[in-house]
């Protein structure tokens, strides 16, 4: 009975420290998985960036000139631009306070920034619709992937370029 | 145990769920991803539009120039020894092709036969580009002197001989060339000095009417040509049971290496860049290193091709073409005169490439192992400056690329009445 009586608070003190130790066991577990899935987190975030084009380049169709003379915005006839498919496009030129520009004279060119090369055809300004709006064409594209349409304008004897980023699927 | 004590076991099973089940959220069932699969789609048959018109050629769609045109490639009578037509080089039993390093015609020429199957999508004929119409193709080897080797007038007086009610009909009437001093048999602007002499000795308005009759003759030959076309592959059906997520079906149409090959295709491999769409090609130009053919002349490729197509009376903006201004965009902004176009060829499609060796612009690759040789080491090209860069893809990488190349082995889809020499 004795040894019964003194063995009670041992048992209770080496349960108590077994439900301490399952405790520690049961953080360790939890933290690993914090652990894992902050892994898988990165790992998904870093594969969803691979599938995609490089996030630093603006995609929008109006933009305004490197030197800030012009805000320029372009639509393709065809939608969305194919590949392999010669097509013309229209680009509306305006100064920064919105008027329309006129008698300006482009010069097109584009470049895949990735592969170091452009396109497969020499595009041009052929037509003033007014308004703003010139007709561009011969626009052809012979790959997917990044590409950068550049539009090189002198207007009033001032010169600028803007540059449009694509990418074609 | 109490909830309390058990509570972190819960947590962390449920973190561990999540982060297993983490990364394949938003994924397909099968092995591609959704970017991949637009890929395999553009590459797949079924994205192939319907053939649109040729407005250089208002006989393009014509039946009756069709037949007339299946008649005018089978026959030899169209050469300078009577022995050579188109089929001479383009056997419909062989894919429209020859199987030799260059093309046997009357002489040896310096460049590989190419198919005809699905050219009528490209914008640009020859290795070189040097033509840009299916019809002006047709024309050109009629007077190349190691072809067939005739002159136009010569081919004028065949058709007024042999198939005039069958061109008056189509064509409306031939001119009058029974006065052969006036309509000389051998005549046309060739390396023939004598046929060349005469042609320039004929009245303007006589050489124009031979022309428009030679022109005539190509449009009917690219009115047959337009039938020739490719049809499905392992590889698209493999791509339809894809897109229908049929898992099971895709499976048995492609080995776990062709899929390989596939995914080495459209990835580290980069063969998109320049073979794709539905006909594996974007009918652009590139200079890809090949090496020079031994004992032939410099090739420049597009360089040279670009300046021939531009000064081509046959070409898209010339007296003889169908086409309005409008429709000639491919050629008014074309590339020319620059430098990166030195040494730069056409890649040809890739449909039934496993069958149709040798490989390249002269036949320089007797087989799919040496073209992938060469791409995975990218040389220094021999004229102008080659975009290659080195794959570093290992020898197990290129057997699975070969496999996958194998896949695109299919049948014609063309009615077989096409394929075969008509009756005269």
């Amino acid at each position: 009975m004795n040894t019964s009586q003194e063995s009670k608070p041992d048992t209770q003190i080496s349960r108590r420290e077994s439900r301490n130790k399952r405790g520690i066991i049961w953080w360790v577990l939890g933290s690993l998985a914090v652990v894992v899935l902050v892994i898988a987190v990165v790992v998904a975030i870093r594969m969803a960036h691979k599938n995609s084009t490089p996030a630093t380049p603006d995609f929008a169709t109006t933009r305004t000139s490197d030197r800030r003379l012009y805000k320029v915005s372009f639509k393709s006839a065809l939608e969305p631009i194919p590949i392999n498919e010669i097509h013309t496009w229209t680009i509306h030129l305006e100064t920064s306070a919105g008027k329309p520009v006129e008698n300006a004279k482009i010069l097109v060119d584009g470049l895949m920034p990735e592969h170091g090369h452009g396109l497969p055809t020499q595009p041009q300004v052929t037509n003033y619709l007014g308004n703003g709006d010139y007709t561009v064409e011969g626009m052809k594209f012979q790959m997917a992937g990044w590409w950068q349409v550049n539009f090189h304008i002198t207007a009033d004897g001032k010169s600028d370029k803007v540059t449009f980023n694509l990418t074609l699927i | 145990m109490t909830l309390r004590t058990r509570h972190p076991l819960v947590l962390a099973l449920v973190l561990v769920a999540l982060a297993a089940g983490f990364p394949a959220c938003g994924a397909n069932p099968h092995p591609w991803s959704s970017k991949e699969r637009t890929t395999l789609q553009s590459l797949w048959i079924g994205s192939l539009k319907p053939l649109p018109p040729d407005p250089s050629n208002k006989y393009g769609d014509d039946l009756r120039a069709a037949r007339l045109g299946q008649k005018l490639f089978f026959d030899t009578r169209f050469s300078s020894n009577g022995k050579v037509a188109c089929a001479t080089c383009h056997h419909p039993d062989q894919l429209f092709q020859d199987g030799l390093p260059l093309a046997i015609g009357v002489g040896t020429t310096t460049r590989r036969t190419m198919t005809i199957i699905g050219t009528a999508y490209s914008p640009w004929f020859f290795w070189d580009g040097s033509t840009d119409s299916q019809w002006s193709q047709a024309t050109d080897p009629m007077e190349g002197p190691d072809e067939h080797g005739g002159t136009r007038g010569q081919y004028a007086h065949l058709i007024a001989d042999f198939y005039r009610t069958e061109y008056e009909a189509i064509f409306g009437p031939l001119p009058d060339l029974s006065n052969t001093r006036r309509f000389p048999i051998v005549a046309g602007p060739v390396e023939n000095q004598a046929a060349s002499k005469r042609w320039k000795e004929m009245r303007p308005e006589n050489r124009m009417s031979v022309s428009r009759v030679y022109a005539n003759m190509g449009k009917a030959i690219a009115a047959y040509e337009r039938k020739i076309m490719p049809g499905p592959s392992r590889f698209d059906q493999y791509v339809e049971a894809v897109l229908k997520d049929d898992l099971r079906n895709a499976r048995s149409r492609l080995t776990p290496h062709e899929v390989a090959g596939l995914r080495l295709f459209i990835g580290k491999g980069e063969c998109t860049k320049c073979h794709n769409g539905p006909l594996f090609t974007n009918n652009d130009f590139h200079n890809t290193g090949v090496p020079a053919a031994p004992n032939l002349p410099e090739d420049t490729g597009r360089a040279k091709g670009a300046m021939q197509v531009l000064k081509d009376e046959f070409n898209c903006l010339g007296p003889f073409s169908d086409a309005s201004r409008d429709d000639c965009a491919e050629l008014r902004f074309m590339v020319v005169g620059e430098k990166r176009l030195v040494g730069q060829f056409k890649p040809p499609s890739l449909r039934n490439v496993a069958e149709r060796a040798p490989y390249m612009h002269a036949g320089q690759f007797k087989t799919l192992e040496e073209v992938l040789g060469h791409y995975n080491r990218a040389p220094a090209a021999p004229v102008g400056k080659s975009e290659l860069k080195p794959l570093g893809l290992t020898d197990t990488e290129i057997a699975d690329l070969i496999a996958f190349l194998k896949t695109l082995t299919g049948p014609l889809a063309t009615e077989p009445e096409w394929l075969v020499s008509p009756k005269k």
